[in-house]
């Protein structure tokens, strides 16, 4: 950071006749310490992470982890395939955002464009507050009201067959419906957000050539905010995949293949859970599904880079 | 300005002064590094004070909890902490230093005490096996419930009740109940859960609210929200599990570093007050057993 | 409303597919989300009593409070705040004031989201392990706070950013055109002026704080004591400084753990408790935006 201390603010004409003085000089080294702090703190964090999940990793085989499909590392012969965690993860989410994101990008426009402002003025402090109320109340509504109900819908839909493990409403779709709302706050106030500031001049001109209402809307204004839509779902997916205390219960924990019905664990819910109890290698496991859930958000916060620099170049 | 700069600088004086009254407060309390603990004796073996942590297993919770209340009652400065966040995070915080004490409800594993943890079981307790209360069943033999939990069976009625598929609650693994239970029955990690819930309470809550579920739970912690399961005839007691007639228990275990002689005065403190009258007496309040009922019938090892 | 137009409106199906799917959408999330704050309400109220919100929970006399937990929630929100606060809006102006846009810029944007983008599950883990262990801090309300600090960085820099960025650059000119120095200049035209956006994300940061319970449950621990009263002021002072060093859980450490038990009653109870405490906080932001953009 030597190399750039003094550098004239932008079409400043006084400030190369600035005195230099101590102060000055302090000043800007510790505001720069501060930035190159958020460096410092990302990546102590990774390799943190590098160091207590790699050893693991290696000694029992990366494809025996990744790949393997039987998590026993409490056994004699303790096996660590987390494949399962890392497909639950993964199908959880999808089916999250398959429900949630439709519902809350239409609510959004709902909102935005279509109703009137009284309806909105009360709508949206709701929206933003179960934005903001901690996840853990989800899971607790999760358990609550909709095990029940997704019990009942097992037990009519596998009455007959004797092969099917019941979960008692504890499972993938369970799971994914309590995420799915959880979601919902943020992709509503997040796309509300983008649609409010796509310019006035596309409605109108929308409208001026003869587009309906909902041609506007879907056609015109939609495709303007784009990119802040892309971002709420993002940040819906970033949220799914790293929640943990909200569904830690209503999952049913059981390391299967993710299917509706069907008992499963998410890799946060398994760090959470089983931290607990855990002690040497199967505590280092733990960091290493630590490693690939941090991996994981990695690839979404790569998507999401992308999909900021793809917006600005296309309004620039 | 300047003056909201220097109100500032004053609170973070205050906050620092803070820092080293409470750094010099703690002394007591710090675990010792191995080796170099203290003689038990110090200045004021009369009044103590400081505090005592203790890290582990959520078995234990109620256990624990109500110890510490009562401990505090008669020690007035001393304050007791506990957290529950399992019986390998007690352990690894008794072996990080990080706790003077850390619970568990499994024994400790050989490579654990080659470490130099020493295992003080200070109670035992039985593992219950409940049901939701509309089930018609009152006991399982031991063979019936491991084909319960192996997935041999999978609906009430092939074991005497009604016509409803059975939900398998279990805990996590490495819980020291599902460890225990799972010996017990000879079914180690052959069990084929539906759920496995990381938590007491949370086993508990589920049976309760579910049709046709099954699972255990630490006795102590069972309540009128489940029905118990008699095994082999034995309905679940503090009694039956003393005489040994009941075979699903295990110890509960406050492990140190080091023996309990090597602790400073405050940790020895709470030791003769757990495994003292007042201390097996609590035991017995919520439903344990004391650690010298067993120890007279079978040398106290599980 | 349209019967008045010159050329009859074309029938389209798509059409009112489209908006039947748009006012659909839109009632089943208000539906659902009024719905969830009224069940809230309904199950919790009972369990919130004067002296649920006063005393601590007692397993001898089998009463619950969570008068602990919320000392414990605004001590780990103050800590957390003082350490975040000056190294967010630092790194705020330093981006925004001091460094050249390149490649150095990129790079702490780039790990700012990166911040941002990891689960709190990760903080958890990190905060126990470097704070907790490494550091030696243990189970206390000092190594939540320092790991909630890392969560929240983000936040402030960001918004701080935000706010430094819409401050009109005549005021810089200005500033230093009258011979002030950089520094002066920041300390007292910028930062003022970018007030109402650095107390929002302060906000922000303390809505996460409250709201967070993966990352404390390995680091802070879930203690639900008061801190022992002190008697004077300098004993206040000391049993406070003793408590930072202690383990104490927040209020939505002890729902997570409440909902764990399967003790649903209270854990509806603190979820009130939460609920009004967001709204109070949404309220305060508002009020912050409203007020400072009036002033400014």
């Amino acid at each position: 950071m030597k190399t750039e201390t003094k550098h004239p603010h932008s079409g400043s004409v006084m400030a190369d006749r600035r005195k230099k003085n101590a102060a000055e000089g302090i000043a800007q080294t510790v505001f720069a310490a501060c930035a190159f702090f958020v460096i410092l703190a990302v990546v102590s964090i990774t390799l943190y992470l590098l160091a207590k999940g790699v050893p693991a990793l290696l000694q029992v085989g990366p494809g025996k982890i990744l790949l393997g499909t039987v998590w026993k590392p409490t056994a004699a012969e303790p096996q660590y395939g987390i494949f399962h965690v890392i497909l639950t993860s993964l199908a959880g989410t999808a089916l999250a955002v398959l429900l949630g994101v439709p519902v809350g990008i239409l609510t959004a426009a709902f909102l935005a464009e279509i109703a009137d402002r009284r309806l909105a003025a009360v709508v949206k402090p709701a929206v933003e507050l179960l934005a903001g109320i901690p996840s853990v109340l989800y899971g607790l509504l999760g358990l609550t009201l909709l095990n029940p109900l997704i019990y009942r819908l097992e037990l009519t839909l596998f009455r007959d067959s004797p092969d099917h493990r019941f979960t008692g409403g504890a499972n993938l779709l369970s799971a994914a419906l309590v995420l799915a709302v959880m979601i919902l706050p943020t992709v509503i106030s997040v796309s509300e957000t983008a649609i409010r500031s796509v310019p006035p001049g596309i409605r109108a001109a929308s409208l001026a050539l003869g587009g309906s209402r909902v041609q506007t809307v879907f056609r015109a204004v939609l495709p303007a905010a784009k990119s802040g839509i892309a971002t709420a779902i993002v940040l819906g997916v970033g949220r799914a995949v790293g929640e943990a205390a909200a569904i830690a219960l209503v999952a049913g924990g059981c390391v299967n293949p993710p299917f509706p019905f069907r008992s499963v664990r998410f890799l946060a819910t398994a760090i959470v859970s089983e931290m607990g109890y855990a002690a040497g290698r199967h505590r280092q496991m733990l960091f290493t599904i630590g490693l690939v859930l941090f991996s994981l958000l990695m690839a979404v916060n790569a998507a999401l880079t992308k999909i900021r620099k793809a917006g600005t170049g296309e309004h620039g | 300005m300047r003056k909201r700069i220097q109100r500032g600088l004053a609170a973070c004086a205050l906050l620092i002064a803070a820092i080293g009254y409470a750094g010099c407060g703690n002394v007591h309390a710090v675990p010792k590094e191995s080796g170099t603990s203290s003689p038990a004796a110090m200045e004021e073996p009369e009044e103590l004070s400081g505090s005592i942590l203790l890290v582990g297993s959520t078995s234990m919770e109620t256990y624990v909890r109500t110890l510490a209340e009562r401990y505090m009652d008669s020690h007035p400065d001393v304050k007791v902490r506990a957290e529950f966040a399992g019986s390998g995070a007690g352990i690894e915080a008794v072996l990080g230093g990080t706790a003077d004490i850390g619970n568990s409800s499994r024994s400790l594993k050989d490579e654990e005490k080659e470490k130099g943890v020493v295992e003080n079981v200070v109670a035992f307790d039985g593992i219950a096996v409940c049901v939701d209360r509309s089930n018609t069943l009152a006991g399982l033999t031991k063979a019936q419930l491991t084909e319960i939990y192996t997935g041999a069976v999978t609906n009430w009625s092939e074991v005497g009740g009604r016509d409803a598929p059975i939900v398998v609650v279990g805990r996590e693994a490495g819980s020291g109940t599902r460890n225990a239970f799972e010996e017990i029955l000879g079914v180690r990690d052959r069990c084929a859960y539906a759920n496995e819930l990381d938590s007491e309470g949370a086993v508990m809550a589920r049976v309760a609210s579910t049709p046709g579920a099954i699972g255990y739970v630490s006795l102590q912690v069972a309540d009128g929200r489940v029905k118990l399961l008699a095994l082999d005839g034995v309905s679940p007691a503090a009694e039956t599990v003393g005489t040994g007639e009941y075979i699903l228990s295990r110890p509960f275990i406050m492990a140190t570093f080091g023996e309990i002689s090597r602790q400073n005065a405050l940790v020895q403190s709470w030791f003769s007050y757990v495994l003292g009258g007042e201390g097996q007496e609590t035991a017995v309040f919520v439903g344990l057993i004391p650690v010298n009922d067993i120890a007279a019938q079978e040398g106290g090892e599980l | 409303m349209d019967e008045t137009t010159l050329y009859r409106k074309r029938k389209r199906p798509a059409e009112a597919f489209l908006l039947s799917a748009v006012y659909g959408a839109a009632s089943v999330s208000v539906m659902l989300l009024c719905g969830m704050i009224g069940y809230l309400f309904f199950r919790g109220a009972g369990a919130v009593s004067w002296r649920f919100l006063t005393t601590v929970t007692d397993v001898a006399k089998k009463t619950s409070g969570i008068a602990g937990n919320m000392i414990n929630t605004l001590y780990i929100a103050a800590l957390t705040l003082l350490a975040a606060i000056p190294l967010g809006v630092g790194a705020a102006v330093y981006l925004s004031e001091y460094a050249k846009p390149g490649k150095l810029v990129n790079l702490i944007v780039f790990t700012t989201e990166t911040l941002a983008g990891i689960p709190s599950v990760l903080f958890g883990l990190f905060g126990m392990g470097f704070f907790g262990e490494t550091l030696g801090l243990g189970y206390s309300l000092l190594t939540g706070a320092l790991t909630l600090a890392l969560m929240v960085l983000p936040l402030i820099v960001r918004n701080t950013q935000e706010a430094l960025r819409a401050v009109p650059e005549g005021y810089r000119s200005g500033a230093l055109g009258l011979g002030a120095s950089r520094f002066y200049m920041i300390r007292t035209v910028l930062l003022p002026a970018a007030m109402p956006g650095i107390l929002t994300g302060v906000l922000l940061s303390v809505g996460r704080i409250v709201g967070e319970s993966a990352a404390l449950l390995f680091t802070a621990g879930s203690d639900g004591h008061l801190p022992k009263p002190g008697g004077s002021a300098f004993g206040t002072i000391r049993s406070l400084g003793e408590k930072m060093l202690e383990s104490g859980g927040t209020l939505a450490v002890e729902l997570y753990l409440q909902v764990q038990n399967g003790r649903y009653e209270t854990a509806f109870g603190i979820g009130c408790v939460l609920i009004a405490a967001a709204f109070g906080l949404n309220l305060l932001v508002k009020l912050a935006a409203v007020r400072l953009r009036n002033r400014a």
